[in-house]
């Protein structure tokens, strides 16, 4: 098998060699690549929360505003709201945040089968895209993925307004796990009508602390 | 000026019209018109069927016959399309220097007409008077190939008594391309039925176009269906004069 | 070495296919509703991008480049997801990667496979590989799970049921799901498919994916979804394989920002697809700890050698051209005979097959030309496909063709004035018996076709040149005598 699979490569990497001699493809460096789309936000920083928790809402996200002196009050209020007890908590997570009274569950004391009971999920997030609404966690596949509600929390600091910002701030993470979340989960398969929600949390809430 | 009409192979045979009325409006403003009779055909349907072998001798004569024209009409976006996308190409293929320099210095003096009188000779109202419903067809080439935007319709609203009408779907193919109508005659007609409806739907007297291929083929199923609604080329709008209608 | 494109081999040529589907009232409805949907979204999110151009430009300029560096970014792909804890196998063809797949699955005992959606799959026949080992494999996406278990052919890249309405859903459902009730509505159909399929998600050791990039700088793979059944087959199982083209590569993780934003967009006509996932080979207490990677050729490396054709491999599979093709609004995507359907798989289908099969593909198309306006890679679909008309005229037609007789003969038509005119005139004679009532309604032949379907003014008396010939006279004559 291991000659079989080496026999392969050499044979691919050759006649892909040969093509490209062949072809007379012309020949441009990395670094030459003209790239003349936007990088640079152009919005300042109200404007840039202001769309992002635009994005959010169009998909129906639930939408919160906190400071970082009322965080924790906000966080009772959101899962009260939702009839959530507790949650499980990803790994990371500034502790101080989570209110008292709810019963907090670290991530790694859940396996799969107690993920997909979990009645949801507090993560914090990377970096957040204004201009896409989307969220960008690190790690904590299952976690964001398993539990039906998802309550992610996003520093005003961490709001980019383009796609490219983000890649640029997520360079240092290149080869962790990264997962970007725009939205809860959708189809339109079937007669191309729009349905939330079909695998992964059906219900998000994003709480932005404004600095 | 002195303009050199290329009439097109299929013009020529089919919709002379189309040729005379370019020759009467390029006089009317004041501009001689000529024909060399060597011409023939610009080699799209060879090219564009897969035998381009066939195609560099009609480029070479092309080229060879109008290498030097002031300026060259040509009433069909698509064969202004073929020469702007292919030429250079197939010049550079062929290996001769020389007519890829010949295609290089042609190109920019050929234009189709409503970008000759609008873009060269700078002139959108051309005095002619039609007074009927009508409606534009925008065809592949003149949107993708040629972009010419809204050439056409900047000449259909100062021409007195047209009533313009605007086509939903404009810019859906109407199905024509070529030897594709007889190669895949099925979905050619089912094109051509969205492009019917969308004409009908108008209400028009007239559909226009700057094409005669895509007028060929629409006119050929308005009539097949006894739609009561004709086909005319953008050059035989704008030849007519209050003069001449009455005539 | 046998190139395989799903049954591409053995079906029939697109003129020969497309009749019976044009006659389908419901899938007519069915594939105009859905185009028009998507082309309209996507023309609304493209319209607010200001830099799409420039996007464009960047995608392509990335993706030349990345294939003229093909062998070292796969080198270096390998290399980086190795060092990561993934293992990388190489396929020369269909039937290798089958072989490698079938063999890794069998190797960690397994009898079933979730898959996220994966074309690539589809190409190389993987289900029928697997099933013909006694290993059965779940489709997990919706819509691949509604042509799975109604037995049936995807119909289009991004939403291959398109050509199922509710009922026809509600049915299969009913049936595979042994439901005794469920609702006809979307919501409901789509719960059934989130029970049905959780059970398996949670339970499946060995999960099968595409990748829609891979990162040669990191050894990363990002999978691009909406529904979250990818990242359910991409995080839960033990195992996970991930079957790609070659040409799947990227050069950097930051190269991510210029597809994210294209892909979207075109695909589905959103700023931002639900999920998109990034990892890198395996790591420790998440995800699979097992990671495979099977890179195929299967076609491409020939495609590569092709200058005119290579631009084909920029594609990165967002249905856009599709979506806004006259043709394949009109029959649908069964009409191609390949799951590589619309304008891209006109030219990819013949290509990967080096034009021995699948030769009508190419004529397939009007040369409108609205898919390269659309393409977010620019390739030049209408430019392929007269290329690709070269090519199986010179490659693949005989030369006693009714076609082949008519072009050399209109060649020579055209080849200097008096044949020209000469034919000019024999066309005005000729043509007498074909006209009636001042139309012409049957014409012989392949010329037959076009009066199938419409009628036909006959040749004028006089032509241009001839008037122009007369007028040129009579002024000379005035010339003359004045």
């Amino acid at each position: 098998m291991p000659e079989a699979g080496n026999a392969a490569r050499e044979a691919i990497l050759r006649r892909i060699r040969k093509a490209n001699a062949e072809a007379d493809a012309g020949a441009i460096a990395y670094a030459e690549i003209e790239r003349g789309y936007q990088q640079a936000a152009e919005l300042n920083a109200t404007m840039l929360v202001e769309l992002f928790m635009e994005r959010l809402r169009e998909y129906d996200a639930q939408v919160h505003e906190a400071e970082t002196t009322n965080v924790t009050e906000m966080f009772a209020n959101v899962l009260t709201a939702n009839g959530m007890k507790g949650a499980l908590v990803a790994q990371g997570f500034p502790r101080q945040w989570l209110p008292k009274g709810f019963a907090w569950n670290a991530e790694a004391s859940a396996d799969t089968s107690a993920m997909n009971r979990a009645a949801g999920a507090v993560v914090v997030c990377e970096v957040a895209i204004a201009h896409t609404g989307s969220i960008v966690v690190k790690g904590s596949r299952r976690l964001t993925l398993l539990p039906d509600r998802l309550l992610c929390v996003v520093r005003e600091e961490q709001i980019v307004e383009t796609v490219p910002e983000a890649f640029a701030r997520l360079e240092a993470s290149a080869k962790d796990a990264l997962t970007l979340i725009s939205g809860p989960s959708a189809t339109a398969d079937i007669e191309m009508t729009r349905i939330r929600g079909v695998h992964g949390p059906r219900f998000l809430d994003v709480v932005i602390v404004r600095s | 000026m002195r303009i050199s009409l290329f009439i097109t192979c299929y013009n020529d045979t089919l919709f002379p019209e189309t040729g005379k009325s370019v020759v009467r409006l390029l006089e009317r403003l004041g501009h001689e018109v000529e024909f060399r009779f060597e011409q023939t055909c610009c080699g799209q349907m060879h090219y564009n069927t897969g035998y381009q072998v066939e195609a560099m001798p009609l480029l070479r004569r092309f080229v060879d016959i109008f290498k030097d024209a002031e300026v060259i009409c040509v009433p069909s976006s698509s064969c202004v399309g073929m020469m702007r996308d292919h030429y250079a190409k197939m010049a550079e293929a062929s290996g001769d220097a020389e007519l890829v320099q010949a295609v290089n210095a042609l190109l920019p003096r050929i234009y189709e007409l409503s970008e000759l009188l609008v873009k060269k000779l700078g002139v959108e109202n051309v005095g002619a008077y039609y007074p009927h419903r009508v409606t534009y067809h925008a065809s592949c080439h003149s949107l993708r190939s040629l972009h010419l935007g809204d050439l056409p319709l900047r000449l259909l609203r100062n021409v007195r008594g047209l009533e313009l009408v605007k086509l939903e779907g404009v810019e859906q193919c109407c199905g024509f391309g070529g030897t594709f109508a007889v190669k895949n005659g099925d979905v050619s007609a089912a094109m051509l039925a969205d492009k019917l409806r969308c004409v009908e739907d108008t209400r028009a007297e007239v559909c226009t176009a700057v094409d005669n291929s895509c007028l060929m083929h629409i006119l050929g199923g308005l009539h097949r269906q006894r739609a009561g609604v004709k086909t005319v080329h953008l050059a035989e709008i704008l030849a007519l004069t209050e003069e001449e209608s009455v005539r | 070495m046998s190139i395989r494109v799903g049954n591409a081999a053995d079906a029939p040529p697109f003129p020969q296919a497309a009749p019976a589907l044009l006659d389908d009232a419901q899938l007519r409805k069915n594939v105009r509703h859905a185009t028009d949907v998507i082309t309209r979204k996507r023309a609304l999110v493209v319209g607010e991008q200001k830099d799409w151009q420039a996007l464009r430009s960047s995608a392509s300029a990335i993706k030349a480049h990345t294939l003229r560096y093909l062998d070292d970014y796969l080198v270096q792909f390998e290399k980086a997801c190795t060092a990561a804890g993934g293992r990388v196998h190489w396929a020369a063809d269909a039937d290798e990667a089958n072989r490698i797949i079938v063999g890794l699955v069998r190797q960690y005992g397994g009898r079933e496979v979730i898959k996220v959606k994966t074309m690539t799959s589809d190409e190389i026949g993987l289900n029928k590989a697997l099933e013909a080992e006694g290993i059965h494999p779940h489709e997990t996406d919706l819509a691949d799970m509604i042509i799975q278990l109604g037995k049936d052919q995807p119909s289009h890249i991004v939403v291959p049921a398109l050509h199922k309405n509710r009922q026809q859903v509600r049915e299969i459902f009913m049936r595979t799901m042994g439901l005794k009730e469920l609702g006809d509505r979307p919501e409901d159909l789509t719960a059934a498919a989130r029970q049905y399929l959780r059970e398996k998600f949670l339970r499946v050791k060995i999960g099968v994916s595409g990748a829609n990039f891979l990162i040669a700088e990191t050894g990363g793979v990002c999978v691009v979804e909406s529904e979250g059944n990818g990242r359910m087959c991409l995080t839960l199982p033990d195992v996970l394989i991930t079957v790609a083209g070659i040409e799947k590569v990227i050069p950097r993780f930051r190269d991510l920002e210029v597809f994210l934003q294209l892909l979207p967009r075109s695909a589905t006509g959103e700023r931002m697809n639900p999920y998109n996932s990034l990892w890198t080979g395996v790591k420790l207490g998440e995800g699979p700890q097992e990671f495979h990677v099977v890179l195929l050729d299967n076609g491409r490396t020939g495609i590569l050698a092709d200058a005119e054709g290579r631009q084909t491999l920029h594609c990165i599979r967002c249905g856009a051209c599709l979506n806004t093709c006259p043709v394949y609004r009109q029959t649908g995507g069964h009409a191609y005979g390949s799951i590589y359907a619309g304008p891209i798989g006109a030219i990819l289908t013949p290509q990967l097959f080096d034009m021995e099969h699948a030769e009508s593909l190419p004529y397939a198309s009007s040369l409108c030309g609205a898919c390269y306006e659309v393409c977010p890679v620019k390739i030049n679909i209408p430019e392929v496909l007269i290329h690709l008309r070269g090519r199986a005229v010179r490659e693949r037609q005989s030369d006693a063709s009714e076609e082949a007789v008519a072009m050399k003969t209109m060649a020579q038509i055209f080849a200097d004035r008096r044949s020209f005119e000469a034919a000019q005139r024999l066309g005005r004679l000729g043509q007498w018996p074909f006209v009636r009532d001042g139309w012409i309604r049957r014409l012989p032949g392949m010329l037959g076709n076009w009066t199938a379907v419409r009628d036909l003014q006959p040749l004028p008396k006089q032509t241009f040149r001839s008037w122009w010939r007369e007028r040129e006279h009579k002024r000379e004559k005035e010339r003359r005598d004045a």
